[in-house]
């Protein structure tokens, strides 16, 4: 019985071939691949299809959530909680009540950024298959990894290693569980 | 003779950001080796005593003062304002370069300021925290801060919402809160390279812990890019408008020659001149002793040399201005 693997890794010199190597197994029928490197490559979000990003939408609801919760708060405490009479002021001053609002809105939303950027991402993450493979210390440093997942349907073992053998990668590997 | 091909090709291209022959690589190399290297160099110790130094000298003054209150600050002057807010406009002003070149500089898509946004971000960071000092300190009894939040209590008030101090606390932590959630966002990748390049448990473990495993694969890359892109739209306009919100600590009362609607820009300049030239001060030491020229570039130092003189010249026009009104509109 064989033993299950997590995927196939390749790896490359330069961001163009990851790009190339991303495009050329999307068009063999691949669906199930991602690609590992040290910086953002644009290119390589439409190579592999990705989704948008639901990012926005999620800052932008924390946005307004946190709008109206500062406004709300404010005229819950100074008209409807803590009632004070300054000078003859208006218990609703609404003028005063901007700044906070707008602290709110932007601190709602760079927090909605960043715990959605986590959970988008799927961190806080420690253990993951890919960091089995010993040379993908360097997808951090300054090589390109393309890793094509046992879970597609089109995967098998041998028939995916030689197809990535003949993307002229550095090196190709299989990725343990 | 030169080949006049060969004399052109000698100078570096002029929109070259970094030195040249760096590769991906020598670049990873040189910038995680200044925080793994095992030597910690003189200048690190010599600087760290300078600022121990600096910090024996701020606790013994907060000592003094808890113990004969903010009398000894000289107060009492009814027109001239207190030590304690020239110290948080001069601390959070030298915080603002760090998101101005985080935020702005990245929607304005300058390149060039990849090279020294993490570490100015960082002395974001400390500047703000220095700057919270002071606010805390002025309230006599700083161990009752949390007062000033509108919380639950059972002594059944609550602060007043039409306060500048009370604009002040809500500006300043949420500034805090986003600088210090940019820097991390911005770091989160640098920290896996940390990870993957240490060769001890102990340090691997650390930044692994703090990179949450990130792997910089091209999701996560994508997500990374647009919430970049977000938090600088977000931190854009709050860094001017904390510092705006400093500014109406003085302007909404009706003190003469305080009342004026010019402050807010003048104090927003201001900001900007000091905290870039407090990158300046901390980027000209580093990159000797680190021996970064080749990352910070001479054309680093002009182009923020660049900015402190726009900045500055901001800055001059505000003086002249503050004059001019206070002498036009007889509110002196």
């Amino acid at each position: 019985m064989t033993k299950t693997i997590y995927g196939m890794m390749a790896e490359f010199d330069t961001p163009g071939a990851l790009v190339n190597a991303a495009r050329e197994a999307r068009a063999k029928g691949y669906r199930k691949l991602d690609a590992y490197s040290p910086f953002p490559i644009e290119e390589l979000s439409e190579a592999l299809h990705l989704h948008k990003s639901r990012l926005p939408l999620i800052v932008l609801i924390g946005g307004i959530l946190g709008g109206l919760t500062g406004y709300l708060m404010q005229y819950y405490v100074t008209v409807l909680y803590f009632p004070i009479n300054v000078a003859g002021r208006p218990l609703h001053s609404w003028p005063a009540y901007i700044i906070i609002t707008f602290e709110m809105t932007i601190l709602f939303a760079a927090l909605s950024a960043v715990f959605g950027l986590l959970a988008l991402c799927g961190l806080p993450m420690p253990y993951h298959p890919v960091f089995n493979v010993p040379r993908f210390a360097l997808a951090s440093r300054n090589r390109f990894f393309l890793c094509i997942e046992a879970t597609d349907p089109l995967f098998d073992r041998k028939a995916t290693s030689d197809f990535l053998g003949t993307l002229e990668p550095r090196e190709v590997s299989e990725v343990a569980h | 003779m030169p080949d006049e091909q060969d004399l052109l090709q000698a100078e570096p291209p002029k929109r070259e950001i970094i030195g040249t022959g760096y590769t991906f690589g020598t670049v990873t190399d040189q910038i995680a080796s200044v925080v793994l290297t095992k030597r910690t160099p003189l200048f690190w110790f010599a600087s760290f005593a300078v600022g121990f130094g600096l910090l024996l000298v701020f606790l013994w003054s907060v000592v003094l003062l808890l113990a004969k209150g903010v009398g000894i600050w000289g107060i009492r002057m009814p027109v001239a304002w207190g030590f304690a807010i020239t110290n948080f406009v001069w601390w959070i002003g030298i915080g603002h370069a760090g998101t101005l070149i985080s935020a702005i500089l990245l929607l304005l898509n300058q390149q060039w300021r990849n090279s020294i946004n993490r570490f100015a971000e960082a002395m974001t960071l400390f500047a703000v925290a220095s700057a919270g000092m002071f606010p805390l300190l002025h309230l006599g009894r700083p161990w009752l801060f949390y007062w000033l939040f509108p919380y639950p209590n059972s002594m059944a008030v609550q602060p007043n919402f039409r306060s500048p101090l009370v604009w002040d606390v809500f500006a300043v932590s949420t500034y805090a809160t986003v600088s210090l959630l940019f820097w991390f966002v911005g770091l989160l990748p640098d920290l896996a390279t940390l990870r993957d390049r240490s060769t001890h448990r102990l340090p691997r473990f650390l930044y692994g812990i703090l990179a949450m495993g990130w792997r910089g694969s091209a999701r996560h890359w994508a997500s990374h890019e647009v919430a970049s892109l977000l938090l600088a739209g977000l931190a854009t306009p709050l860094v001017l408008s904390v510092h705006t919100v400093v500014s109406f600590d003085f302007t909404i009362a009706i003190v003469p020659g305080w009342h004026s609607t010019f402050f807010p820009p003048y104090f927003v300049a201001g900001a900007i001149y000091s905290g870039f030239a407090m990158v300046l001060v901390l980027a000209i030491p580093l990159r000797k002793v680190y021996g970064l020229e080749g990352l910070i570039t001479l054309r680093h130092l002009q182009n923020s040399a660049k900015v402190l003189l726009a900045t500055g010249l901001i800055v001059a026009y505000s003086y002249v201005m503050e004059q001019f009104m206070a002498w036009y509109g007889g509110n002196t």
